[in-house]
């Protein structure tokens, strides 16, 4: 039967960016490589409580990855450049998906369904906007120090001790993180789920993973403005 | 209006196409000896098939496999919701997996017996051949059937038989083997080989110079009535039990394809063949809008049994032993609970009428698991029939471990139907029936398991490899859609939706069909007698007069309209019941599934009469007059008739 | 008991709907959902106005054809079909909102009955093993292993009522469509078609205008026939196998 006449052989990643479990999963490898890079940093973050000698000098460290085969900051911007096109990636397949996904029900339920899903499950896409703002803001505040009140290239240290002095900063920043928290919450799971890693006997697992890493990744971060705040690291 | 009172005596059915020689022989010899048309050829030529379950579905795919046109309808929404779907227990195949002695004749051996021999030889041993096809086609299809360990097919045995030959997917097998069908199906919609037509019901045959050449139908959401023209038709369109209102069948089955192709000359055969199933949940009140069948293997384990005293209303765990009436175990010692279906319908009837009945209205026996219980352990008992218990008391709110659980009998199954030749074909040319709208297997009872295997058969093998040959010799020539003919169908079908769109009456739709269902129930139900089927025969003329006077019919034709669906089907149940109780009272002998009280033996059991009835009635339907019944002389050759005897 | 209704009523596709609202007398807890509005509609049948419609057969809960958004619940409170929903889970006196299912998918034909072809196209798109009849092998030929055979039966279960769709917050076809993958997909009798059947249902079900998955759960929640969520991984697993082998797929 004429079966083979709509055959087509469309390049594989052109099928995963136009298919939604294609985009979903371009969502999910951003997501866990951008989950990666704040592991690392978290724990960077960390060394924060040895002073800042040690703090600095970790930044400082941090521009000398690679070399010599790499030039001076150059890791760093590779790194940068990965992270941006993970962000782009990730905001754009979230905004195409989810403008589908509300044309997929363009009539509301009258009676509105009893909200079953987790707290976490249905903040993802303005905890995710949430997120995406704070990312730009953060960059201006401690990458580049333009928002930062004191802003002064090689002494992040400084700069953040000087930042969470600011009340409404710290307030930024812990709204900030519990968003975080709960993106990862419903994402981590979220991403085991869509790129297949997911089955009935790992499922309880891997939300009990992504609940630990959630927590975990919070509280690491949001031990920070903690302790600038109440004068264990000033 | 017809008046079916009476009735003439045609011309005997002389041929009907079997060939002859050794049983065993007969389907490769009709193979062989079938012209075959030139698959260049089969592109021009299209073939309607009216139905998606087993049968239709199965057919559908396999001829626009072969190449085809299919032009396909359901009235469901989607092919898949057939209402073969609803089967739960299995299907039979003679592959003796188990080396426990079963093999193609004792199938047919089997089968023969089981329809209590009124069914024809060689269409039987057919089906017992193909029957194991049948198993490797679902199989390569991907339908779960249950497996053991080994990974090899696991089977069970059913209704009495002593092979274990029945395959099943859990109590989910019509389900599983439907949707085989179905995925095959869409494959050859998807591929454009089948133009599927859903939402769509058939109202009335076309038939151009004696042939089938099309249909009148209407598509159910706009109303719009249409005329589809074709090389040959096939109705697959299920079963009738419907008539009786309250039956296992789904809500929407219906009889009118098959009733239409009557009326415009197919014959219907053994109208008032239908089988009564023992365990089904009892009706809980008036509201009851149709019937739950639980699997007849519940009577494995549980006993049953009614108070011993009339209008006995106490909960029955305070009943003591010896105040309780195990009244199968009683009268069948040596069967006890599993005597075959009709036969155990019939006693918890009769106890019912003793007044001995419990629950609502006295309609209902005890099905009680508490010896099981104590003999094999709670555990043990809900391993097995745990779903059925969860399904009986989602139904009920009643914990069958607990209390018994209430049953009582239920139209089910229908072995009456449009009557065909060893081809499938109707008795208008170029009209096939196949599935459980033909009457061709199953005689006066059905076997458990055997409808889905019939079905299959005929969908998958036999009719694909039969209309060949009325197609070769019939080649294509492009039916006139401005032939009279046509435009009389379609003239005849808008008429009478006018008409009941007219009436305006103070009655509804279904006030019609619960009173005709209960007088059929009563008197053409599990025991018949002369007097009752008379009474039904003065009944049904005036319910149908009255029903084209007092009926109401809310909306317009040209919109989804339930209710005018609903009350043209009505429309045609009044005249079909009308033909079950005359064949019924025709046929004074008892058989199968039909039991006429004037013949019983001293212990209460059917009494054949083979001397007279040894034949398959055939009726033509009779214009304005009386319907014709053609008589087609039943052959024993291999399966000598015996007096079937359970006690 | 008595009850207060209010029911979408729709009269067809082109024309708008609203919530209206009916009462109902004298319900018996021991009828089913679809009893109840039986006797609604009788009711309304004589009193001259158009009976509610909605879809139903079997009323067994194994066709999928009925299926109403019961107080906003898909197939309402308990965890089966509406047909197999009874009264007795409600309280007299309770006042019950009945909508069609809803999903840019799956059209309103009429009050509640709404158009779920949809879900047949995704199908037809790799939701079958090609064996054409006749040509099967014998059925021991391919022993199947135990497991995977149970697999694939509690995946061959779906109804195709479109519960999951009605109750995914958007609109998804991710569980019906991962239930006919992993039933034919764990089989070794679907094993040569394994990747292009993949590809073809997830194009199909893309293009038929069902949302994407945000692995809510709502779904398998609702779905009466209790196909799980990690379903929806293997699928994933499965599609995303099919990419890296390049098998053609249909778009
Ligand atoms: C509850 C129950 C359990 C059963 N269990 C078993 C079992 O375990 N084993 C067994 O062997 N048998 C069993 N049976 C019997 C068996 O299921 C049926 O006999 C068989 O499925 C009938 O199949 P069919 O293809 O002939 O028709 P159906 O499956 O009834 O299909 C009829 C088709 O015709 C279409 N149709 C009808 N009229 C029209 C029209 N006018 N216009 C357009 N389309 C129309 C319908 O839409 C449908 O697609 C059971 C039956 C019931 C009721
Ligand atoms: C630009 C800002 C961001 C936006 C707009 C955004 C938005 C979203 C949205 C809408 C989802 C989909 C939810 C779902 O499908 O279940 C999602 C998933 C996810 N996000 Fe983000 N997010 C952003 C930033 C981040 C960051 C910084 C991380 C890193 C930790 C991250 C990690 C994830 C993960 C792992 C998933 C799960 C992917 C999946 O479900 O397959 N996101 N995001
Ligand atoms: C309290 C918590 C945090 C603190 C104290 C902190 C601190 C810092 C500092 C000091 C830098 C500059 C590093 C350098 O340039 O050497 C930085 C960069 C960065 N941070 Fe954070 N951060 C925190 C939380 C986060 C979170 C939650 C995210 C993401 C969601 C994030 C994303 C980034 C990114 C993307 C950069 C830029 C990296 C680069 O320029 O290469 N940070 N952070
Ligand atoms: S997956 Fe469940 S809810 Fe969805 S169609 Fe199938 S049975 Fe219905
Ligand atoms: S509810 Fe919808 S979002 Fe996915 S998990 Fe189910 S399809
Ligand atoms: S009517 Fe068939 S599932 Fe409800």
């Amino acid at each position: 039967m004429a079966l083979a006449t709509r055959t087509a052989h469309p390049s594989a990643l052109r099928t995963l960016w136009g298919s939604t479990i294609g985009k979903k999963t371009v969502m999910a490898g951003t997501g866990v490589i951008m989950l990666l890079f704040l592991i690392a940093h978290m724990l960077g973050n960390l060394k924060i409580f040895f002073g800042p000698g040690d703090f600095n000098s970790y930044a400082a460290w941090l521009r000398t990855i690679g070399q010599p085969v790499l030039h001076h900051s150059w890791y760093l911007w590779l790194q940068r450049t990965a992270l941006v096109a993970c962000v782009v990636l990730h905001g754009v397949a979230a905004y195409q998906l989810s403008r589908r996904d509300r044309a997929a029900r363009p009539q509301r339920y009258a009676h509105r369904q009893p909200a079953r899903g987790s707290y976490a499950t249905r903040t993802m896409r303005w905890g995710g906007v949430i997120l995406g703002l704070f990312i730009v803001w953060h960059i201006l505040d401690l990458t580049t120090g333009t928002l930062n009140p004191r802003g002064e290239a090689g002494h992040p240290y400084e700069d953040i001790v000087a930042d969470f002095q600011v009340w409404y900063v710290d307030l930024i920043y812990i709204a900030a993180m519990l968003a975080l928290g709960l993106h990862i919450r419903h994402g981590f799971w979220s991403a085991a789920q869509t790129l297949g890693a997911n089955s009935r006997t790992r499922d309880r697992a891997l939300k009990a993973a992504a609940n630990v890493l959630a927590a975990v990744l919070t509280a690491g971060f949001v031990l920070v403005p903690v302790a600038v705040m109440t004068g264990l690291v000033n | 209006m017809t008046s079916y009172s009476d009735f003439t005596v045609g011309a005997p059915i002389a041929d009907t196409k079997a060939p002859d020689g050794p049983v065993a022989e007969r389907w490769d010899r009709r193979r062989f000896e079938a012209k075959l048309v030139n698959p260049a050829n089969r592109r021009k030529l299209t073939v309607i098939v009216v139905g998606t379950g087993l049968a239709g579905g199965a057919a559908g795919a396999t001829l626009a496999e072969q190449g085809y046109r299919v032009v396909q309808f359901c009235y469901q929404d989607s092919p898949r919701r057939a209402h073969s779907i609803a089967a739960q227990g299995g299907i039979n195949a003679a592959k003796d997996y188990r080396n426990d002695g079963d093999s193609v004749h004792r199938l047919f051996y089997d089968t023969v017996k089981g329809g209590d021999f009124r069914s024809r030889e060689s269409n039987v041993h057919r089906l017992a051949q193909v029957s194991v096809q049948i198993i490797d086609q679902c199989v390569a299809q991907g339908v779960p059937f249950a497996r053991e360990y080994g990974g090899l097919l696991d089977t069970r045995s059913f209704g009495g038989v002593q092979v274990s030959r029945t395959f099943y997917a859990r109590g989910q097998t019509g389900q599983q083997l439907l949707l085989g069908a179905y995925q095959a199906l869409s494959r050859q919609i998807d591929a454009g080989a089948v133009e599927m037509h859903p939402r769509t019901e058939m109202l009335d045959l076309v038939v151009i110079d004696g042939r089938a050449r099309g249909i009148v139908a209407r598509d159910l959401v706009t109303g719009r009535i249409s005329v589809h023209l074709a090389d040959a038709v096939v109705l697959a369109t299920g079963g009738y039990g419907n008539v009786f209102h309250l039956s296992t069948n789904a809500k929407n089955s219906n009889a009118t394809a098959i009733w239409r192709a009557h009326r415009r000359g197919a014959y219907f055969a053994n109208p008032c063949y239908t089988q009564i199933h023992p365990t089904c949940i009892p009706r809980s009140g008036d509201h009851q809008s149709k019937l739950t069948l639980m699997s007849e293997s519940l009577r494995n384990d549980g006993r049953i049994w009614v108070p011993r005293a009339k209008g006995d209303t106490r909960p029955p765990q305070q009943i003591p032993e010896h105040e309780r009436d195990y009244y199968l175990e009683r009268i069948y010692p040596s069967f006890g609970n599993l005597v075959p279906r009709d036969i155990a319908s019939r006693a918890a009837k009769n106890v019912c009428d003793e007044g001995r009945g419990v629950g609502p209205g006295g309609q209902g026996v005890y099905l009680d698991f508490a010896d099981a219980i104590d003999r094999m352990g709670r555990e043990k008992v809900a391993e097995k029939y745990g779903n059925l218990f969860e399904m009986y008391e989602r139904i009920t709110a009643e914990d069958p471990y607990t209390r018994p659980m209430r049953i009582y009998p239920a139209v089910h199954y229908t072995m009456g139907g449009l009557w065909v030749d060893y081809d499938l074909q109707t008795t208008v040319p170029g009209l096939f029936a196949i599935g459980e709208a033909n009457f061709s297997d199953h005689g006066a009872n059905r076997l458990g398991a055997s409808a889905l295997m019939q079905g299959l058969a005929d969908g998958y093998f036999v009719l694909p490899a039969t209309i060949g040959d009325y197609l070769a010799r019939h080649p294509h020539q492009e039916a006139d859609p401005g032939h009279p003919a046509v435009a009389e169908a379609v003239a005849d079908t808008e008429d009478r939706l006018a008409l009941l769109l007219s009436v305006d009456g103070d009655r509804t739709p279904e006030s019609f069909h619960r009173e005709l269902g209960a007088l059929l129930w009563e008197e053409c139900g599990m025991a018949r007698n002369d007097a009752g089927l008379r009474k039904a025969l003065d009944r049904i003329p005036q319910l149908r007069e009255e029903f084209w006077r007092r009926v109401r019919v809310p909306g317009t034709g040209t919109e989804l309209n339930q209710q005018l669906e609903k009350a043209n089907r009505i429309a045609d149940h009044l005249e079909l019941a009308e033909l079950m109780c005359l064949d019924a009272l025709h046929r004074t002998e008892s058989c199968g599934g039909h039991f006429r009280e004037e013949s019983q033996t001293p212990d209460g059991e059917a009494r054949r009469d083979d001397e007279h009835f040894s034949y398959v009635a055939a009726w033509e339907h009779g214009g304005d007059g009386a319907p014709v019944l053609h008589r087609e002389e039943l052959a024993f050759e291999y399966v000598h008739p015996t007096q079937r005897s359970y006690a | 008991m008595n009850l207060t209704l209010r029911i979408w009523r729709q009269r067809s596709s082109e024309q708008a709907g609203a919530m209206t609202t009916y009462e109902v007398r004298d319900i018996s807890p021991d009828m089913s959902f679809l009893e109840m509005l039986d006797v609604l509609n009788e009711e309304l049948i004589l009193r001259g106005e158009d009976p509610v419609a909605f879809d139903h057969d079997c009323r067994e809960g194994i066709c999928g054809a009925c299926g109403m958004v019961i107080n906003g619940q898909a197939h309402g409170p308990e965890r089966t079909t509406t047909c197999q929903l009874h009264m007795r889970h409600f309280q007299d006196g309770d006042t019950i909102d009945v909508e069609p299912w809803r999903a840019a998918a799956f059209p309103v034909v009429r009050d509640l009955v709404v158009d779920r072809s949809a879900f047949d196209r995704v199908i037809g798109a790799g939701g079958y093993i090609t064996a054409p009849t006749g040509s099967a092998p014998e059925a021991h030929a391919t022993p199947v292993p135990k497991e995977a055979a149970d697999t694939a039966f509690e995946h061959a279960e779906c109804i195709g009522c479109g519960a999951c769709v009605a109750a995914c917050p958007n609109g998804s076809a991710m569980l019906f469509t991962s239930a006919k993958v992993v039933h034919l997909n764990s089989l070794p009798q679907g094993a040569p078609e394994r990747e292009s059947r993949v590809l073809g249902m997830v194009a199909a079900m893309d293009e038929q205008g069902f949302g994407g998955c945000t692995n809510t759960g709502e779904c398998a929640t609702a779905c009466p026939k209790g196909i799980p969520l990690p379903s929806i991984a293997a699928m994933n697993r499965e599609y995303l196998r099919a990419l890296r082998k390049g098998a053609p797929g249909r778009v």
